[in-house]
């Protein structure tokens, strides 16, 4: 058994956990927080995902230990324009896809912001890079949805990009966000 | 999953002495190790976490080259500057690989040593001798679309399943590896090995070596070069065939080239025997399509691939018009 500690959503967790026991298990059965979802526990769907320290990982493919120390965001704790824009493009049918897609888009929108490229990025060494729809499917492409919400998906993601860039652009409103 | 032991490793001395454990091994971003860990087709008694260790930094060599810790993330290696202008397949080639947040956690060293994707390596219930030595391969006659083309042997076709390692394979990168004993170094392309009658034995990596850092060479034809990958969806799928190239040419003949190939190989594939008829020949269409024909001659099928052959041609022609017309990804 190993002693771990993780800041979840702003609190700070303990738990004692067998070293084999995931992320994703440690958050859903032992400490209740079953917003994540599994979808194939072998890193090929993307519902299992959570941000460490504000970056997108799949939680199937953590162990719980190996992520000692570090800040852990589940869906249950993000409040995010992105949340109700989703609900506005009917970016879901059964919904199970969603948190994950959630927190990914969260983590890609915070990649793009650092200037990261993508594989349909033309021109890698430009310094700025358009956020175009391609741009989004491409950077999302590790979050399958079953029920094939992905234009819905896309339009909340792009709607709510669309809002942080303008809301950039007033400055005063930049320290009140988030 | 099996237990296990863990440990988490503050420093590189010891990381190096836990690893003489039996059945140790080290844990990178654990996208592959867990992965099969889960399926019972790994079952370490001992599992080093080395993603504490001080190797996650890129840095400049003199003479214009970058040494790139081994516990570098795919997707910081991906967005590194120096790496978008100098490098661009490289860049390519890795933001082409799995999705963003596997990116995020697979590390330098672990994309290196991922295992094969072969169906039957993860099958319990199959023929595999790299899986099961002499338990036979049951691609040979089975399905067998993802199988490789070149460096196959009767006892194993798997391919090896890396974007990056196909951009460090025609970049000359260097691996360095240490253990106790001190440290060494191996160039990429003699870092896989070709099946022959041992596919269990994938690299020249011994058991008790940890990766350190990926060194690449200064490389100014590099600055000019694209990745260019197919697959059966536009995105998150593995390679059917790959390209890497960088190519210069001056007053219509080429006069420097690098080539590699994915998708196609037991290993990631330097294509020499195209490079040796690109060099010093024009830079057209026609040079282009006979030295891919060249590469691709000793190419042998299995009952479902053979399309790979063709694809893999017109690949490396499209590729190197592309660099010709429109020049570099960067
Ligand atoms: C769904 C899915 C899709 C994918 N698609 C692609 C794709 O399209 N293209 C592609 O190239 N890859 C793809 N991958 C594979 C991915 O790139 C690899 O899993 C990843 O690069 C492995 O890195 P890691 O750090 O997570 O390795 P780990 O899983 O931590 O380790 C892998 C192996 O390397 C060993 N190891 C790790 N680091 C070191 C070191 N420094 N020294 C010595 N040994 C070490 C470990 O002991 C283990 O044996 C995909 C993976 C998944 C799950
Ligand atoms: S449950 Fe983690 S990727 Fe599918
Ligand atoms: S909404 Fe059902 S899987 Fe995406």
């Amino acid at each position: 058994m190993a002693d771990v500690h993780l800041r979840i959503n702003g609190v700070d967790r303990r738990l004692e956990v067998e070293p084999r026991v995931s992320l994703l298990d440690a958050l859903r059965e032992r400490l209740g927080l079953t917003g994540t979802k599994k979808g194939c526990d072998q890193g090929a769907c993307g519902a299992c995902t959570v941000l460490a320290d504000g970056e997108r990982v799949l939680s199937c493919l953590a162990l719980a230990v190996q992520y000692e120390g570090r800040e852990i965001t589940t869906i249950e704790g993000v409040a995010d324009p992105i949340q109700r824009a989703f609900v506005r493009h009917d970016g879901f049918q059964c919904g199970y896809c969603t948190s994950g897609q959630i927190c990914s888009a969260l983590g890609m929108l915070a990649e793009h912001a650092a200037g990261a490229p993508s594989a349909v990025t033309e021109g890698l060494a430009a310094a700025e890079i358009e956020l175009t729809e391609a741009e989004i499917r491409e950077r999302m492409s590790g979050n399958l949805c079953r029920c094939g919400a992905y234009n819905g998906i896309v339009a909340a993601i792009q709607e709510t990009q669309e809002t942080r860039v303008a809301e950039r652009d007033v400055p005063t409103l930049v320290e009140g966000r988030r | 999953m099996k237990d296990f032991a863990y440990l988490s490793a503050p420093d590189v001395p010891t990381a190096l002495q836990a690893i003489a454990r039996p059945g140790a091994r080290f844990l990178g971003g654990g996208t592959n190790l867990v992965d099969l860990m889960r399926q019972n087709i790994e079952r370490p008694d001992t599992v080093i976490d080395i993603t504490r260790l001080p190797l996650d930094r890129v840095e400049e060599l003199p003479g214009g080259g970058l040494r790139v810790g081994a516990l570098v993330r795919n997707s910081h290696l991906a967005a590194h500057r120096a790496v978008r202008e100098r490098y661009p397949m490289l860049a390519q080639a890795i933001l082409a690989g799995a999705s963003g947040q596997l990116r995020n956690m697979a590390t330098v060293g672990g994309n290196l040593l991922q295992r094969t994707r072969c169906a039957y390596f993860t099958d319990l219930s199959a023929g595999c001798n790299k899986r099961q030595p002499g338990s036979g391969c049951d691609a040979v006659g089975g399905f067998n679309r993802n199988a490789a083309v070149l460096g196959a042997s009767a006892s194993c076709v798997a391919t090896h399943p890396s974007d990056m390692c196909v951009a460090l394979a025609a970049l000359d990168a260097v691996v360095e590896l240490e253990s106790v004993r001190g440290v060494r170094r191996v160039p990429l392309t003699g870092f896989h090995r070709l099946p022959g009658d041992t596919p269990q034995v994938e690299t020249e990596i011994a058991a008790d070596e940890l990766i350190t850092a990926v060194e690449l060479p200064a490389l100014p034809v590099a600055a000019a070069s694209r990745y260019r990958k197919i697959r059966d969806r536009a995105s998150y799928a593995f390679a059917l065939v790959s390209v890497a190239a960088a190519m210069h040419a001056r007053d219509g003949v080429i006069t420097d080239i690098r080539l590699a190939l994915g998708g196609v190989a037991t290993r990631p594939w330097r294509a020499h025997q195209a490079e040796r008829e690109l060099l010093g020949a024009p830079a057209t269409e026609e040079s282009f399509r006979r030295a891919a024909e060249a590469e691709l001659a000793a190419a042998v099928p299995q009952s479902q691939n053979g399309f790979k052959i063709e694809l893999a041609q017109r690949a490396i022609t499209a590729t190197l018009r592309q660099l010709l017309t429109e020049g570099g990804a960067a």
